[in-house]
């Protein structure tokens, strides 16, 4: 009875595919932790569509955790990444901590949130590229909506990140946009350790919106040297704890 | 409104002396002797030759027997102009799209729309003086409405730059002399006679009288100076560069139309280009209109490009910012720089990591003002050096920053003060306040020392950092340092600050 319900289920599911267009098939970027892509349409981030992310919490005005996030995305697709940014305060080596490697990366810095989006949509219909990054105060349903078909047309990876100039302006958040998935990265206390010093940062991650898919929360374990994420059980075991500094007192 | 740049160079004879020949010492005094019939009389002397008291259009004698140690030099009013040339050419590559040679001292420029990418008039202005200074080159550098008054600005003013804000040209030229009005030396001196002394005194005279005795020269310079009347600039031409133009019997304006055009002149340049080899490096597109004005599109590639398409892209991107106006007679597409563009075989799709071509992307993103670059790691300890802008287009980099310690996503462009309460000299602290918000410290990491680099400056002779990575109550973590090793005073001021954010 189930596997038979599943079997039309699937069928449907392709058919459904088949018909919402012909560049849909480009594929997902798995996280690499079942709990997360089971809860995804396809698997994964779905390619060639527009995934936003935000900070939570303090993390509203600065986005860090967001940021790294996405770098640790970025980091895992295969091609050139274009980065479109109007404050240009990312550390690189921070990113490059996650896995990306510099050389992939093209900034684009511009002097209006408008010029980003632009620089987006033009970067996402050049195609070609591993993933797009805008990091975005405002974004209107129409911009979002060029940005999803852009990036439909030529199976890009187009990540917002959502940054606010203040923390009352973040509840823009809650506007509805064409993006496929919407994610809050906020930081959470990390898992103490035996001895004294900071562990591996752990982030409650929030599924807030998924086409065709539900709502989730996570609580993982921050971007890994190769900008993989995992579920904190299994890291406190200690097997990441290599970043950690050897000389804290 | 069009923004006009005036360049002038009032040295330019005895400036390209020094520059062919740099043997002449600097505290050499040089005058340029001109003949004419049995006359030999100065006709330009450099700054230290002018304070020694030799005036322009003095005899050659009189300036030999008022200083010994003049070294006189044969004037070659073809090499002067020859040189000027060269720099106004160069200046087309440089500047702006339309650049002519103005007078025989000095170049004039349409800026309109340029200014922008280079932080606004000023930057620019003093971008010019000073690039050209290093290069030898005294310069004057006015910016105005219109050509009239840029240059009469340009060569009135003794500063190196001068900006005359729109609108206020009337009061900036008014009290100039009438010498600077561009017109014939002979119509000069019988203004002088006459009593005229300022462009003022000469605009508020009656049109008819002057028109009467002088012809219309008078009227028309007067007009164009004040805007009345356009003075489109006809940009300078090399036979080296390759150009294309088509002209419409029926002037054109719909927007379609016009990139149609743009199109065809792309692939006609093109093969134009394949002819001679070659890939264009900066392009211009030139439109005519039919009320005698100008407007010009400059396109950069970040590498030699022949491909129609990206050309067009580069092109057709901007062609909304062409305003038609009654209609546009003629369209003129130029490559101002070019430069040998290999065949290179193409590696096959087969090949997987092909790594894609992003050049055109990144002209598209540079044309429209944007800063496109690429991060690279320097060998530095201190954060804030660390990470330097490099060409999007630049080779691989294969150096990479350290891993061994954490660091923050976000680096504030300046260290911010914080109130910490920490036990010296090398514990981490137990609480922060920043922006007004009180941390308590659950967990830190550190000291990492950070030692000033004193090769750099020598007031990091003894510099010390001392940074924490601290971890709060929320789990928000933050990048401390502090000023100083806790111990010795000349380290640091001991104070705290919050230089990075990581979540």
């Amino acid at each position: 009875m189930t596997a038979a319900r599943e079997h039309v289920i699937a069928d449907l599911r392709t058919r459904i595919a088949l018909q919402s267009g012909p560049a849909k098939q480009s594929g997902c970027l798995p996280f690499g932790v079942d709990e997360i892509d089971t809860m995804l349409p396809g698997g994964g981030l779905m390619r060639g569509a527009l995934h936003e992310f935000a900070g939570g919490g303090a993390g509203t005005v600065d986005g860090a955790a967001a940021a790294l996030f996405v770098a640790g995305v970025a980091a895992r697709t295969k091609g050139k990444i274009v980065w479109c940014l109007t404050r240009p305060d990312l550390f690189f080596p921070a990113l490059a901590q996650a896995g990306l490697n510099a050389n992939r990366v093209i900034f684009v810095e511009g002097d209006r949130q408008e010029d980003v989006l632009t620089s987006m949509e033009e970067a996402l219909s050049y195609g070609g590229l591993g993933a797009v990054v805008g990091e975005v105060v405002r974004l209107p349903m129409l911009a979002s909506r060029r940005l999803q078909l852009a990036a439909e047309k030529k199976g890009s990876l187009a990540l917002v990140v959502r940054r606010w100039r203040r923390q009352s302006e973040a509840n823009d958040f809650g506007q509805p946009t064409a993006s496929t998935t919407r994610w809050r990265v906020s930081a959470l206390p990390s898992v103490a350790l035996p001895v004294p010093g900071v562990g591996r940062a752990t982030w409650l991650l929030e599924l807030m919106r998924s086409r065709a898919g539900e709502c989730a929360e996570f609580i993982v374990g921050a971007c890994d040297d190769q900008g993989r994420i995992d579920l904190p059980s299994r890291s406190v075991d200690g097997s990441h704890s290599s970043r950690r500094s050897r000389h804290s007192g | 409104m069009t923004r006009v740049v005036s360049i002038y160079l009032p040295d330019l004879s005895t400036d390209r002396i020094r520059r062919a020949d740099p043997a002449i010492p600097v505290e050499q005094a040089i005058a340029v002797i001109a003949k004419s019939g049995s006359k030999r009389w100065v006709s330009a002397a450099d700054a230290s030759a002018k304070k020694a008291g030799v005036r322009i259009g003095m005899p050659a004698a009189k300036a030999q027997a008022l200083f010994q140690g003049l070294l006189m030099i044969d004037a070659d009013p073809r090499a002067d102009a020859a040189a000027l040339e060269r720099i106004t050419l160069w200046a087309l590559t440089q500047y702006s799209p339309i650049v002519a040679v103005d007078a025989s001292d000095g170049i004039v420029m349409d800026t309109e729309g340029a200014d922008h990418l280079r932080g606004g008039e000023l930057p620019t202005l003093t971008g010019i003086a000073n690039l050209f200074r290093g290069r030898g080159l005294m310069t004057r550098v006015a910016i105005a409405d219109t050509w009239g008054a840029a240059h009469a600005c340009a060569r009135a003013i003794c500063r190196d730059t001068v900006i005359i804000p729109r609108g206020e040209t009337v009061r900036a030229v008014e009290r100039l002399p009438v010498g600077l009005l561009r017109l014939p030396e002979k119509t000069v001196g019988d203004l002088r006679t006459l009593g005229f002394r300022t462009i003022g005194e000469l605009s508020a005279t009656p049109r008819a009288l002057l028109t009467l005795r002088f012809g219309p020269e008078i009227g028309r310079r007067l007009d164009q100076m004040f805007g009345r009347a356009g003075e489109p600039i006809d940009p300078i031409r090399s036979s080296e560069q390759i150009e294309v133009s088509r002209s419409f019997q029926e002037p054109i304006g719909a927007a379609e139309t016009i990139d149609k055009y743009v199109g065809r002149l792309v692939v006609q340049l093109c093969d134009e280009l394949q002819k001679q080899g070659l890939g264009v490096r900066r392009a211009d597109l030139i439109i005519d209109k039919v009320d005698n004005t100008r407007q010009a599109i400059r396109a950069g590639m970040a590498k030699p490009a022949r491909d129609v398409a990206w050309l067009t892209k580069l092109f057709r991107d901007r062609t909304e910012k062409i305003d038609p106006g009654f209609g546009i007679e003629k369209l003129t597409l130029v490559a101002v720089m070019s430069e040998l563009l290999e065949e290179t075989q193409t590696a096959s799709s087969f090949i997987e990591d092909v790594g894609e071509d992003l050049t055109p992307l990144v002209d598209i993103f540079g044309n429209r003002g944007q800063r496109v670059y690429r991060l690279a790691p320097v060998a530095s300890d201190v954060p804030e050096r660390s990470v330097r802008r490099i060409a999007a287009t630049a080779d691989d980099v294969d150096v990479f920053w350290s891993h061994q310690w954490p660091r923050p996503v976000r680096l504030l462009a300046h260290p911010e003060l914080v109130e910490v309460i920490a036990l010296m000299p090398d514990h981490p602290p137990v609480s922060v306040t920043w922006r007004g918000k009180r941390r308590r410290v659950k967990s830190a990491d550190g000291p990492e020392r950070i030692f000033g680099e004193w090769w750099q400056r020598t007031s990091e002779w003894a510099a010390v950092r001392d940074y924490f990575i601290v971890e709060d109550d929320a789990g928000e973590r933050l990048w401390i340092f502090r000023s100083g090793d806790g111990v010795d005073g000349e380290t640091g001021s001991h104070k705290w600050f919050v230089q990075g954010i990581f979540t």
